[in-house]
Parts: structure tokens; sequence; C-alpha cells
């Protein structure tokens, strides 16, 4: 029998040491590059500057700082468009060349894995098409949503195992017009806010040291070739994924954990849309209540698409039932721009989110009254045709 | 005697009518696609993966079950499932924590594939009002855009909804960044890149599951799809 006190006491001289050869798989760099050589594909560099960040298994990853192409998100832009406003904000500010297009398709993936009308020639071809597309503009693709990153990963993986599948994708892209293009790494948004972290801290004006989070990880960041997300000594002694706890400990926020942690928000991607019971009955009694009984946060910040809408959104009807809910969420980037100044509706667009931010935002010192009063008049100028369109300089009024 | 109501009947008496090498054509359609042997190596039994999932905790769901039907080669089983299973899937890949490097999840993509291309009563009920989505991602290269924001169709996310749908377009405008200021798509897409997506859809065989799935549907797509490839000067038809 296991003694109970074995279970209290904290194995103080067992490290976790990350071990490539511990890997589940092998290292894709390798094996992209040998593609290249026997002419199966092209890489797209990382340009320089990059950081180089380690992996889960000890494996180095390099993330490039500037000279961006933003992959969109669909759901960020069209129903949380502050969240990839923040991450544009966040490189203007910091001085980052990026680059907007628009020559440039959702990874399709929301649906391929809510509806199956797709195959894996048709997400192999529409992933490649983009890869294509923005290496012809000479920027680095950074992905914003955590689905499409994941999704990108297992085609590359698939691309890489299946010789059949790279043909028929080829040969889709070559009546295109257009040659195979794989990226040297495939980079999710919030691995660039990560390595960008410190930086945003030095631009921090606002104090964050008051308040409390906790985090929700995407599935689809670190259980979908698992293998690729970033880990650090620092964060859970490496066991776990460090994505966002890193960039709010840069911040200087208490980040408190909870049990449900690995847990999933819900979303289903078909039934966030057509069974949101379910999204909304996980989100609340698997995440959001669990937060608030163990950990009492602030404010909860994720990094993908599907989680903020799942664990944002689910709240309100929740509310109905005398649940214990109330957290607002955010995303990192969301967070980290609100750190460096970023005005709350102009720049995060705060009015397309469900739960009550307010409280949150008093807590910090910012006077939302005034700040929605400054969108709305911004809005009127819009309404009565003195401007076209809320510009990147009225952000900074 | 049948199962209660919301557990799921693994007798394969509500199946029963459907001839044994029906199943096992499906079956083997699923065991054909590249991708099966990267999914399935066999099964400990040890529900790691059940332990994991959160379908598991509000459905009759068990990806375990999954991975030992497909491993076991039960065409019976994999019917009961290939129906009245897979669509409570939340394809997080939760359950890719298998120590036996199974994933449960890119199994059931595999099947949900072959219950589309096949269509599969139980999957043209699995996408019941799924429709608007599909023609959204096929036709305008984004999937959930701002004009879906209204508050008929999600009236549980609360108050703001109503507010953005009334609001869009000035508030659509009321973005910083150039690409954005769209209400039908989530950005501004070029022509030539949707263009290139309808190719795509046209090179791969996926409007034949379209047509499979939602008769319907797959004849808006292809008017929307034939015109625009035509002006652009392909000849090319969806039939």
């Amino acid at each position: 029998m296991i003694p109970h006190s074995a279970l209290l006491n904290k194995a103080k001289d067992r490290k976790y040491e990350p071990d490539p050869a511990q890997a589940p798989t092998e290292d894709y760099h390798d094996i992209v590059d040998q593609l290249e050589k026997e002419g199966e594909w092209e890489v797209h560099r990382v340009p320089e500057p990059y950081v180089e960040v380690t992996n889960k298994f000890g494996r180095k990853k390099k993330i490039p700082i500037q000279q961006t192409w933003h992959h969109k998100s669909c759901g960020q832009c069209g129903h949380i468009p502050g969240y990839s406003t923040s991450v544009f904000w966040l490189n203007r500010k910091l001085g980052l060349d990026y680059n907007d297009p628009t020559n440039q398709t959702s990874c399709t993936a929301w649906n391929y894995y809510a509806s199956a009308t797709s195959n894996a020639a048709a997400q192999g071809a529409v992933a490649m098409r983009n890869f294509a597309a923005a290496k012809e503009t000479g920027y680095f693709p950074i992905i914003h949503c955590a689905t499409s990153f994941g999704h990108y990963k297992e085609t590359r993986q698939q691309l890489i195992h299946i010789p059949e599948l790279r043909r028929d994708v080829r040969d889709v892209l070559a009546k295109l017009g257009r040659k195979l293009v794989v990226p040297e790494e495939i980079v999710h948004y919030s691995e660039w806010v990560h390595a960008v972290r410190d930086k945003i801290a030095e631009h921090q004006v606002v104090d964050m040291s008051g308040i409390t989070a906790t985090i929700h990880p995407a599935c689809h960041y670190h259980k979908l070739v698992k293998e690729d997300a970033i880990h650090s000594p620092d964060v859970y002694g490496g066991q776990r994924s460090s994505i966002i706890t890193s960039t709010l400990m840069a911040l200087g926020i208490d980040v408190r954990d909870y049990s449900t942690w690995n847990d999933c928000c819900g979303f289903g991607f078909r039934h966030i849309l057509v069974s949101r019971d379910f999204s909304r009955s996980f989100a609340v009694q698997r995440k959001i209540e669990v937060m608030k009984e163990e950990a009492d946060p602030d404010v909860l910040i994720t990094h993908d698409t599907g989680c903020v809408t799942t664990l944002d959104q689910s709240q309100f009807a929740a509310k109905a039932h005398n649940r214990n809910v109330g957290l607002p969420v955010m995303s990192d980037s969301q967070l980290a721009a609100l750190a460096m100044g970023a005005h709350p509706y102009k720049v995060l667009q705060l009015h397309w989110h469900s739960t009550d931010v307010k409280p949150l935002l008093e807590k910090l010192g910012i006077d939302h009254e005034k700040a929605w009063a400054e969108f709305e008049e911004a809005c009127k100028r819009l309404e009565s045709g003195a401007a076209q369109y809320l510009t990147w300089e009225d952000c900074d009024d | 005697m049948t199962a209660k109501p919301g557990t799921l009947d693994l007798s394969g008496r509500q199946y029963r009518h459907i001839r044994h090498d029906e199943k096992e054509r499906l079956f083997d359609e699923v065991k054909k696609d590249l991708r099966f042997e990267e999914y399935l190596y066999g099964c400990y039994e040890c529900g790691i993966c059940v332990a994991a999932c959160p379908s598991a905790r509000f459905y009759d769901f068990s990806p375990r079950k999954i991975a030992q039907t497909m491993a076991r080669e039960d065409a019976d089983l994999f019917y009961v499932m290939l129906n009245d299973s897979i669509w409570d899937c939340s394809q997080c890949f939760s359950c890719d924590v298998c120590p036996r490097k199974n994933s449960p999840g890119g199994l059931i993509t595999l099947m949900r594939e072959v219950a589309v291309k096949n269509g599969l009563a139980s999957a043209q009920e699995a996408l019941e009002g799924y429709g608007r989505v599909v023609y959204k991602i096929m036709a305008t290269g984004t999937q959930v855009s701002p004009d879906m924001l209204q508050a008929n169709a999600f009236p549980d996310w609360g108050p703001h909804v109503k507010d953005i749908s009334e609001n869009l377009e000035v508030w659509r405008r009321a973005l910083p960044p150039d690409t954005m200021h769209t209400t039908e798509t989530s950005w501004h897409v070029d022509d030539k890149t949707i263009t290139e997506l309808y190719l795509i859809w046209h090179m791969t065989g996926v409007m034949d599951m379209i047509k499979e799935v939602d008769e319907g549907l797959f004849m808006i797509l292809q008017d929307v799809m034939e015109d625009r490839l035509e002006d652009e000067g392909y000849d090319v038809s969806f039939d």
C-alpha cells in the first residue's frame, strides 16, 4: 500500500530533464531539410533575428521576431477582432516589420474538424497555398489560431510521411502555378509573444502585479504534435508547456494553478456552433468554476480562437442558473497590449467580449468609462462621414 | 429491448438490417486512408484517452472503444460507432496522450470523412444546421464571419451579440487593421485567392463529398464556384 504521506511529499530530488531521445517523433527539421535536398519541396527559412526556444523534449525551435506574415484566424477576425488587432498593435509599438496579407484563406480546419467535409489532399493544398503565398512576399508565416497551428503541424507530418499525399498536393499546387513550400518552423503567434515578452515588459506602463490570472493552454497548441510546444524549466519544472504563463510572469502577474489545467475548453468545433449545450456545460463546469473555486483569478488568459470564444461566451447563460461564473477572458496578445497602454476598446475591442471586464480594468486603474466615451466619439466620426475608418494613429489619441 | 435514451447501444441490433458486407466496405474505406497506419497501433485498454476526453464526461462516448473497435476489426461495432458515436467527439485530440501512440481523434476524423463521402443519414443529421458554415468557408475562404453574429443565432452568448449586429458596419470600420473592415468575411480575401481555393476544392474532390451529404448546398456552391471560375477563364464543372 502506498502511504498517504507519499502522496503529499514532493519529490524534491526529482527533476525533469528534457531529452530529445524521448520525443515520440523524429526531429522534423532533419527530414524537412532532407526532403529539400531531394527536391521534394522548398524550405522557407526563418529570417534573422530570431529567438531560439526549447520544446518539451529539449529540441530547439526558431521564433522569428519580425518580417512576419500574419496568417489570420477567421474566428478571431470575425468575432474577437481585438485579438488580432492587439497582435498587430504589439508589432507596431515594438517597431517590428510585419505583413497583414489579403492573399490568405482560413486554414479551413475549424470546418474540417467540425464537419469532415474535406480530405487530406484538400487540407494539405490549402495549407501549402498559404505558405507559398507567404514565401513570395518574403515574410515568414506566423499563425494566429492554435487550431490552424496544430492542423498545419499535422499536415506537415502527413506530408513528410506519406509520399503519395505529398505528390498529390504538389500536383495541385503546380496547377495553381505554385511550388511546394514548407516553412522551416510552424510558429504560433503566442510563441512570438513569448519570445518578445521581455521587450513587452520593458514597455509596460500598466502595473499588473496586483492581479491574479489563470491560463488555459489550447489543446491544438500542446496536444497536437505535442513535442513542438514550448517548455521552460522555470514554469512547472518544464513538465507542462510554459506558453502564456511565461508571458504573464514577465508582466508581473500572479499566475495561479488549478486542477483541470489540462482539460479542453469544450469548443468541440461543431458543438460550439450547433450543439452548444455541451460546450457551455464543459466550459463552465470543468474550467471556469474550477478556476474560480481553486484559484479565484481576476482574469483568464488563453491563446486560441476557440478557447477565448467558448470560455468567454459560455458564461452568460450559466449566470442565469446561478453558476459560479463571471471571469473575464482575453488573449495573451490583448493583455500584453493592455500592459503596454493599448486602448481597451479601440485596440482590445473588449465590447465584442461577453463577460464583464470592467472590474478587471478598474483593478488595473484604467478608466473604462472614459475609454468607452472615446470609442463612441470615434464611432460618431465614422457615422458622420468625418472619417471613413479608425486608424492606428487614432488609437494613440 | 432498446438501450436507455442517451446511452450508446453497442449490441448492433439497430443496424441488423444493414448487410455485413456494406459495413465491411465502409470499414475498408477507413483503413485505406493513407493516414490510418499512423493513427492506430493497437490498444492497451488503459483508458488514459477516456480520462482526458471532454466528450466522455458528457456523452456515452469513449475514444478507447473507438480504438478497440478498429483494432479488433469488428465491422458490426464499427458501423455502430460510425453512426451513433463519432459526432460526439470534440476533435480536441486530448486522446493523443495514448501511450500506444494511437490517435482515436484522428481515427474519428477518417470515419467522419467516410460517413460524409457515403452520405450516411447519421452524418446528414449531425450536420443539420451546419450548411451555412460550410457555405461560408468554401465560398468565401473564411469561416465565422462578422455578419453571422446575430442575436437569434447566439441568444445564449449575451446581449452584446445584439449590440454587435446592430452596430456591425460601424464597429468593423472602427478596427485599425485595413484588412478587417469587412462584414461578410473575417478579412478581405483577394479575388485570385478565392479562385485558387475553388480550384483546390475542385481538384481534391471536396465538392463530391458535399454533394453526398447536402445536395442543396452543393447546388448553391456549384453555381457560385462555376460562375467565378468561368469568369476567370477556367472551364471547370463540378458535376
